[in-house]
């Protein structure tokens, strides 16, 4: 741990990157730490909101408030913590919008208070809970004009789907303004993993967000290993990585289906549904588990594979890559289709910017980064692939990310699958110590932070989690103004942003 | 879209035989629940999903129940997209405090008659977040629960069954 204090708010990226090359030697996780004082938080928040580093999350911990921090240019990744003074910290929202909802859930959590932060309504606290009942009510964003009228949708909504609330202001069919209200599916999952038992707490993280359970078991694992210095076998890092790629092919595949459904071509989610089953199937026949729930954790994985595995995921690809070809080429050939997704749901690539938005909804947008190309960790660290992008930055090209990204998930499993060799799966644990570990891994829609502290005899201190929903939210905000309301459904589906994993 | 057409035209459908409804369940439900419902329901039910604080893995798996291979809607299942058109409420999630007043308002919304099924883990009450401050825990402490699926998520199999053991019990005589 380094301390810095001299250096004040006009911290520059340089005067960042040279701290945290300093302290990085002495992490596992490739994460410095670095112990702030006021004015370098502040002078951080302000080179965020300059476009210096990426905000990578911001929670509160043991009377502090820390914040991740990366920069992929310059091969950099800190988590900077700052002392709570009387429950208070320095607001980053202030300075940074994209820390304001964050600022705003670890204030209902932990009750730490985020000094001017310009937002002061309650965002998971609705006023129900327990013990701490409030007058509920919530005040929206005010929106005046001629001929607006509100549209209220949700908590519960009309498919199967996680609940939110949706305030649309719309001038006749073009909305105006969308404001989201999440928080309803908040389940206590930090409190819960206070003092649990590793084994426990894997399977809370794997309970984040149900759709990217490996992602989060990946990224969980890796944290805990990184605290206790708990090695991996290699055909466990590979075996990782496959059931990664084939939750990430899951759902490209559902989703591009699902897409194409809300733009009223039934005939095409029936396709994708139909590989999805497929590779659930392949899953549960291998792993033990149609979304191989609890098969990634701390030292490994729990299932191994024979030859047959390997030769039946094998033969899995082909079928997706022939099934899915057809639907490309139906989607390629359907103006009707096209004239839905094109120009529609654009989210500004200054924001995708300014909120470091990950996964395909960034990569539409030009921001091409990728966890598992900007910071590579195992078995990333040895496979060839590409990160693809865009510029349209609106629903088609989501959708041509997508397509493009199961076959480099095909690629990349293939290459995998050609280095499997044996050994075992799973490595004992050390000797439980005291530790902190963190973890940035890619899930299926975008990168995902998972940090630890783990206190005596293997029991999780705490547990924190950053989906990448948290950027992605207020991006479709903005992405849908100015469309219709009745394009609201393909934008969503588009971004398909998790609420489980942000509500927590 | 021509290439798809084919495509379909010269294989056969994907759809799978159906399992059995759970007997056990049917013939609970066919006593809790026979004469009240068999005058009303024939034999298709109108469902609708609420997810009252899921990891969002059951929706996955409820709507995989859609598929070509499960396809639900040839059991007179239908998902609808108002508790105002629905027999039944598919309730999933460790009831969140923050969803018990959405869950509550959307049993008050449904017509009478009406049967909740909770399903997952979680629905049940044995979920991972049972013993959370946030929640509520199972479904059936905030509204009456007819039948539970477990499973973590339950597998479409598992939900086609209990929803086919909801419309046998339903139509079939109370012993
Ligand atoms: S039962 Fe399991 S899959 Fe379903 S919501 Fe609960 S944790 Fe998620």
């Amino acid at each position: 741990m380094i301390t810095l204090n001299e250096r004040g708010a006009d911290t520059d990226p340089v005067a960042l990157a040279d701290a945290i090359r300093a302290a990085l030697q002495v992490r596992a996780d490739g994460f410095a730490r670095i112990e702030a004082d006021t004015a370098l938080w502040i002078g951080l928040a302000r080179g965020c909101a300059a476009g210096w580093q990426d905000l990578g999350a911001l929670w509160i911990d043991d009377h502090h408030v820390r914040m991740a921090l990366w920069d992929a240019r310059e091969n950099c990744r800190a988590i900077v913590s700052l002392t709570l003074k009387a429950g208070a910290y320095p607001s980053v929202g202030l300075h940074h919008a994209p820390a304001l909802r964050l600022e705003r859930a670890m204030r209902d959590l932990y009750g730490a208070i985020p000094e001017g932060i310009p937002d002061e309504r309650r965002w998971l606290d609705h006023g129900v809970w327990p013990g701490r009942e409030h007058e509920p009510g919530y005040h929206f964003l005010a929106v005046d004009g001629n001929g607006l009228h509100q549209i209220p949708v949700g908590p519960v909504h009309a498919g199967i789907i996680e609940p939110g609330h949706f305030r649309f202001t719309a001038n006749g069919e073009t909305v105006a303004r969308l404001e989201a209200r999440l928080g309803y599916v908040h389940k206590g999952v930090e409190a819960l993993a206070q003092g649990a038992p590793v084994e426990k707490a894997a399977r809370l993280a794997a309970r984040m967000s149900g759709d990217s359970t490996v992602a989060y078991s990946f990224a969980f694992s890796h944290a805990v290993e990184a605290a206790l210095g708990w090695d991996v076998p290699p055909r466990g890092q590979i075996l990782r990585g496959v059931m990664a790629e084939l939750e990430r092919l899951s759902h490209h595949v559902g989703d591009v289906g699902g897409i194409c459904n809300d733009a009223a071509v039934a005939a095409l989610l029936a396709r994708c549904s139909l590989i999805r089953e497929d590779i659930l199937r392949t899953q549960d026949a291998l792993f033990g588990h149609r979304m191989m729930m609890d098969a990634v954790v701390p030292g490994g994985v729990v299932r191994d594979i024979d030859a047959s595995g390997a030769a039946a995921i094998l033969a899995l690809l082909e079928r997706i890559e022939t099934g899915f070809h057809r639907v490309i080429r139906a989607y390629d050939q359907s103006p009707s289709l096209q004239n839905r997704t094109h120009g529609t749901g654009i989210a500004e690539p200054d924001f995708i910017r300014q909120f470091a938005a990950g996964g395909f909804v960034g990569r539409a947008g030009g921001r091409a980064f990728d966890a598992r190309r900007a910071f590579a960790y195992p078995p990333y660290n040895a496979v060839a692939f590409k990160v693809p992008t865009r510029e349209e930055s609106d629903v088609d090209a989501r959708i041509w990310i997508r397509i493009e990204e199961i076959a480099e998930s095909a690629a990349i499993i293939r290459q995998l699958l050609g280095r499997l060799e044996d050994g075992p799966i799973r490595a004992a644990p050390p000797p439980f110590q005291p530790g902190a570990g963190a973890a940035l891994v890619e899930a299926f829609r975008g990168d995902l932070f998972v940090a630890v502290r783990i206190e005596d005899e293997g029991r999780i201190a705490h547990m924190h989690a950053r989906d990448a929903s948290w950027f992605q939210w207020p991006l479709l905000e903005t992405a849908i103004k100015g469309n219709i309301v009745a394009d609201f459904p393909l934008c969503n589906k588009s971004f398909n942003c998790s609420y489980s994993g942000v509500d927590l | 879209m021509h290439i798809l057409l084919l495509d379909a035209l010269l294989k056969g459908p994907a759809t799978e035989r159906a399992p059995s409804p759970d007997e056990a369940a049917v013939a609970d439900l066919a006593r809790a629940l026979g004469t009240r419902a068999r005058a009303r329901l024939g034999r298709s039910l109108a469902i609708r999903e609420v997810d009252a604080g899921s990891c969002n893995a059951c929706e996955l798996e409820i709507h995989a129940l859609g598929n070509p291979v499960y396809d639900v809607e040839r059991f007179g299942l239908k998902f609808v997209a108002s508790p105002r058109h629905a027999d039944v409420l598919l309730v999933t999630g460790a009831v969140s405090w923050n969803m018990r007043e959405g869950l509550e308002r959307t049993y008050a919304a449904t017509p009478d008659p009406k049967w909740v099924v909770a399903a997952g883990d979680c629905a049940a009450g044995c979920g991972v977040y049972s013993e959370s401050h946030a929640c509520a825990g199972a479904v059936a402490k905030i509204v009456p629960v007819d039948l539970v699926i477990p499973g973590c998520p339950p597998t479409p199999t598992d939900l086609l069954k209990g929803l086919l053991a909801l419309v046998e019990g339903a139509t079939r005589s109370p012993r």
